[in-house]
């Protein structure tokens, strides 16, 4: 059956290292890491990815206040990719827009903050804020942007854990095709440092990094790698039909070539490569692809022992046939794991490759782990290769959800 | 506590639950809905900021007091215990 063509026509992001996609590639092909220590409640300080966007510049103090810190984090991204994708808003019909984000969880942060706040009122729920339950619906993330935008279309969130950036996009494109939408913001969103119940559900599940310079945290690959730098950040793109698109002379970042989405149905925490490498390749499939069109693989490697291991298995597999291996990386080394933010942020630091046939590097590998040296890894510096025209970006999540997206140069 | 005193807590409050608005030419006899962006969740942000702050209970049908500058004082003034020193 032929599909009908889906095109990213603008994005907006935060990351912990840049909060524009010029500022992001940039500290990516220099090396340059955006994680930090923050102050965890009851937990004293951990490496963690922290964003520096500036709230106000879309929204007024009171929403800021009323809000959630991801609810602006999303405004933030909605905003700037729809400024980058050129539509005017007013010549819309605003029914017509979906907005679509990935979380990996939400309303852990405001629960947190209220019984704290509680607290300190020997526990009287007199004190507990009216604020709390739209703070931590879980379409909050969304909501906060139809309300800022002015949207009225569907808005929601998709939860799938880690692999909820990827999620949205491929929501949206479905949305489009399905011709429920003509216009889709769409992406991933975390505010996961703000909750203390992260870092110590991974410290207690000894997958929380620690390392004496925070920068160096989160090292997928290599071999001293002890867990999980946790970040928030957000990216948001503008998807479109093609014929959509052109008709308004839109600028093409890239085309939704395939995706799957997939299940282990094998644990509540530990990834399954056989799931893994079989997501991978229905991708492939789903793009009308072979493996010998796919030029570079993000990988979605947490830096926690094993994770890392098994999706190395994964893609060592699905690629076993290829003489020459695509260029394999990973983001998360430079900005931790962004959670619901991180298939659709870690997409977009990959995306200038079309254009400049560069591939960011995984910093932190002082050792290359032997159980990660798979062929086609770029490890410490960016590498200069002759095509890019297919990039493949893993997500995974617990309960055992694999998303892989490909996206794929334009050509009309 | 004086009326002056208390109407001062009062755009303290509203300070921190409105801080996009301009206060300095705030009219107190005037319903504060109709010279600010309050809404309903503001005044609820009100009641728990009195009740958090200074731990004056405003209940349910007492709300309309806090309509003006000129009623909240009217009516917290009392409320404060050191009301009648004042």
């Amino acid at each position: 059956m032929k599909q009908t063509r889906i095109v990213i026509t603008g994005l907006g992001l935060t990351a912990p290292n840049g909060n524009t996609l010029a500022e992001f590639r940039r500290n990516l092909l220099t090396g340059v890491s955006g994680i930090t220590t923050v102050d965890v409640r009851y937990m004293g300080r951990h490496p963690a990815g922290m964003c520096t966007f500036d709230p106000l510049k879309y929204q007024k103090k009171k929403d800021v206040r009323i809000g959630t810190r991801v609810g602006s984090i999303s405004i933030y991204c909605a905003r700037e990719a729809l400024a980058d994708s050129g539509i005017n808003l007013d010549s819309r019909d605003k029914s017509r827009i979906g907005i679509y984000l990935g979380i990996t969880e939400h309303g852990n942060v405001e629960t947190e903050n209220e019984v704290f706040n509680i607290s300190q009122f020997k526990y009287d729920t007199k004190f507990w804020t009216h604020h709390h339950n739209p703070r931590t619906v879980a379409n909050n993330a969304a909501g906060e942007v139809s309300l800022n935008l002015g949207i009225t279309g569907p808005a929601y969130t998709i939860g799938a854990a880690c692999a909820a950036g990827n999620m949205g996009l491929i929501h949206a494109a479905q949305m489009l095709r399905l011709g429920e939408v003509d216009f889709a913001f769409c992406g991933g969103v975390s505010e996961s440092p703000q909750t203390f119940g992260i870092f110590a559900g991974f410290k207690s599940q000894n997958a929380l990094a620690a390392h004496a310079d925070p920068t160096k945290a989160s090292r997928p690959f290599d071999k001293a790698r002890n867990g999980i730098v946790i970040s928030e950040g957000g990216c948001i793109y503008t998807l479109e039909r093609l014929e959509d698109a052109q008709a308004r002379g839109a600028k093409i970042y890239g085309e939704i070539a395939g995706y799957c989405v997939n299940s282990d149905a094998t644990d509540y925490v530990l990834p399954n490569p056989e799931r893994q490498a079989e997501c991978v390749r229905k991708a492939i499939a789903n793009a009308g692809m072979t493996v010998e069109d796919i030029d570079l693989v993000n990988t979605h490697a947490t830096s926690t022992p094993q994770g890392d291991i098994q999706e190395c298995v994964a893609i060592a597999e699905v690629f076993k046939s290829r003489s020459t291996p695509p260029a394999i990386n990973n983001t998360k080394s430079f900005i931790g794991h962004a959670m619901g933010a991180a298939g659709a942020l870690e997409l977009a630091g990959n995306l200038p490759s079309f254009d400049d046939l560069i591939v960011h590097p995984t910093i932190n590998v002082d050792e290359l782990d032997p159980q990660c040296d798979i062929p086609g890894l770029v490890i410490n510096q960016p590498r200069q290769v002759k095509r890019i025209d297919a990039i493949l970006n893993n997500s995974f999540g617990m309960l055992g959800i694999n998303s892989t997206l490909i996206i794929k140069r334009f050509a009309s | 506590m004086t009326k002056d005193a208390c109407k001062k807590l009062v755009i303290d409050i509203i300070s921190d639950i409105a801080p996009d608005e301009d206060l300095s030419g705030i009219k107190p006899e005037i319903r504060l809905r109709d010279q600010l962006q309050l809404d309903s969740m503001d005044f609820l942000d009100i009641v728990m900021e009195l009740r958090k702050r200074h731990c004056i209970e405003v209940p349910e049908a007492d709300y309309g007091h806090l309509a003006s500058l000129e009623s909240c004082a009217e009516y917290l003034t009392p409320k404060f215990p050191d009301s009648a020193k004042a």
